[in-house]
């Protein structure tokens, strides 16, 4: 009974941070793009007067687009256009079950893992869920019955197809170095050293692989860089044919891509919650000194530390969508399949010399 | 296919620019929030409503009728400035004082802003001086005609 109220309060508790984050993200999105180019940004937005840089616009935008009319067009097929966002949105939600937020706690006699389910094969799950998310925009295309709708879904799932092939092969060298698929021991396996004082962390281990995991992820997410299935203004997405929260679902589908990518990013390649020298009892620094720490205070650092890597990706990756101008079709395809496709292998062929010779 | 590491090199420097700009403004920002006076701004925006940009002094803003002492208008009713404007917008209805230094003011001196084109040329035609363009009033607005034939009593 008790460990069902457990995995149900995770459950929220881990729903609730990403929902937050989304939610946070749009504001981000606004205040950095307008920052980065010299203005100010959305800061109109107030309650009682109570302006707060802002932070009120998500929840403007959220009543705006709920009451918006929720129309689906009479050629379109009513099932599917409906069930398209859902099945979008859901294949990225779930993915959060298998990100570890830190160490496992003693509470009460029970040892309680900060991650809602610590599969054996979590790094296959989360890209399985990420292939899945395809069927949302394949269906929503689909069931537009609008050519241009279909053209961007088509679009949209050859990038995608394409850019699974340039991640699988990056995270392969990382399944290799590490000694597990299960992400809880992958970052527990990050707390160790190299040469006796560089963190164990994947980007140290692995810097070709994070380069092409991060630029095939970005392409996973679906923004500017990369959103030839969406592309707004010029060139008409999937989308089209949607409006109200249904579109706000496909948005938001995009803010947790984003989201994901980022823990995904840090758990993998950063160390997810490890802070450099920092063990169960405090610190312990390679020349030599040591910093006793109550064992709460481990954890809240650590927890901090996840939640700090993963702001800092959300950082990088909205300022890449403010910085760079959209790819050319051909040359998205060019690419992945001649650039990023050929340096994973490389990669793994890399990986598996220095594996054999050490 | 992208051509090495030039394009490489080119994306990581516009990273590079958009990160600086960022962190800079950021700075800024920051340190206003703190109360800290520094001479750079962290935008180059202007919060309207709130901040206003300075108008030159030599800015055409809406009409004002000089007043004389006693709180009468300096204008003599001439009619130079209602023959001198090209939109026709100026309407001067003329009577006598018992003051023999003045003998003519306008009994009503109504500025039709739906025409006027703020070229200033009334300004420059008034031989006593009474009718200037500096009140730096530019919002002007109405939701109706009525609301923007201003009258003596609004100028």
């Amino acid at each position: 009974m008790i460990d069902a109220l457990i995995i149900l309060a995770k459950i929220v508790l881990a729903l609730a941070w990403t929902m937050i984050l989304a939610l946070a993200l749009t504001w981000v999105e606004r205040k950095e793009s307008a920052v980065m180019q010299d203005r100010i940004g959305a800061n109109r937005a107030s309650v009682f007067g109570l302006r707060a840089f802002g932070l009120f616009q998500p929840f403007a935008d959220a009543i705006k687009m709920i009451f918006k009319e929720d129309f689906i067009p009479s050629f379109s097929e009513r099932f599917l256009h409906t069930l398209a966002p859902f099945l979008s949105f859901f294949f990225v939600a779930v993915t959060v079950v298998a990100v570890p937020f830190g160490d496992a706690i003693s509470l009460g006699g029970r040892r309680i893992a900060l991650q809602v389910v610590d599969l054996n094969a979590a790094v296959l799950f989360v890209l399985a869920m990420l292939s899945l998310g395809i069927y949302g925009i394949l269906i929503s295309g689909w069931a537009s019955r609008n050519r241009f709708a279909l053209l961007g879904s088509l679009r949209g799932a050859a990038q995608l197809i394409s850019y699974e092939v340039a991640l699988g092969l990056s995270l392969v060298g990382l399944i290799m170095v590490f000694p597990s698929l299960r992400l809880s021991e992958i970052v527990r396996f990050q707390g160790g050293l190299v040469f006796g004082f560089l963190p164990k962390w994947g980007i140290f281990l692995q810097p070709l692989g994070f380069a092409v995991f991060f630029i095939a992820a970005l392409a996973e997410t679906k923004r500017v860089p990369f959103d030839l299935p969406e592309g707004e203004s010029e060139i008409i997405g999937f989308f089209t044919e949607y409006s109200g929260l249904k579109w706000g679902l496909f948005m938001m589908t995009d803010f947790l891509e984003v989201i994901i990518v980022s823990c995904l990013a840090a758990t993998l390649f950063f160390g997810g919650w490890q802070v450099p020298w920092l063990g169960p009892a405090g610190f312990a620094f390679p020349w030599g000194g040591a910093w006793h720490l109550p064992a709460w205070m481990v954890t809240v650092l650590q927890v901090a530390a996840f939640n700090l890597k993963v702001f800092f990706f959300c950082w990088l990756q909205v300022l890449i969508r403010w910085t760079y101008p959209r790819f050319r079709y051909d040359q998205l395809m060019n690419f992945g399949w001649k650039f990023l496709v050929p340096f994973g292998a490389f990669n793994i062929l890399a990986t598996g010399l220095v594996l054999a010779l050490k | 296919m992208i051509k090495g590491w030039v394009v490489i090199k080119e994306i990581l420097r516009g990273a590079w620019i958009t990160a600086r700009h960022f962190t800079v403004n950021m700075w800024f920002h920051t340190l206003r929030l703190f109360g800290v006076k520094t001479r750079r701004k962290g935008a180059v925006t202007i919060q309207y409503p709130e901040e206003t940009k300075p108008l030159s002094p030599r800015h055409k803003s809406l009409h004002r009728i000089l007043r004389r002492e006693n709180g009468l208008p300096q204008c003599v009713a001439c009619t130079m400035c209602a023959t001198v404007c090209p939109s026709e917008c100026i309407y001067i209805e003329a009577a006598e004082t018992e003051d023999p230094e003045v003998q003519k003011y306008p009994a009503s001196f109504v500025v039709d802003l739906n025409r006027c084109c703020f070229c200033g040329f009334c300004v420059e035609a008034c031989p006593v001086d009474a009718i200037r363009m500096d009140t730096g009033e530019i919002r002007l607005a109405s939701g109706g005609r009525a609301g923007l034939e201003y009258p003596l009593e609004k100028l």
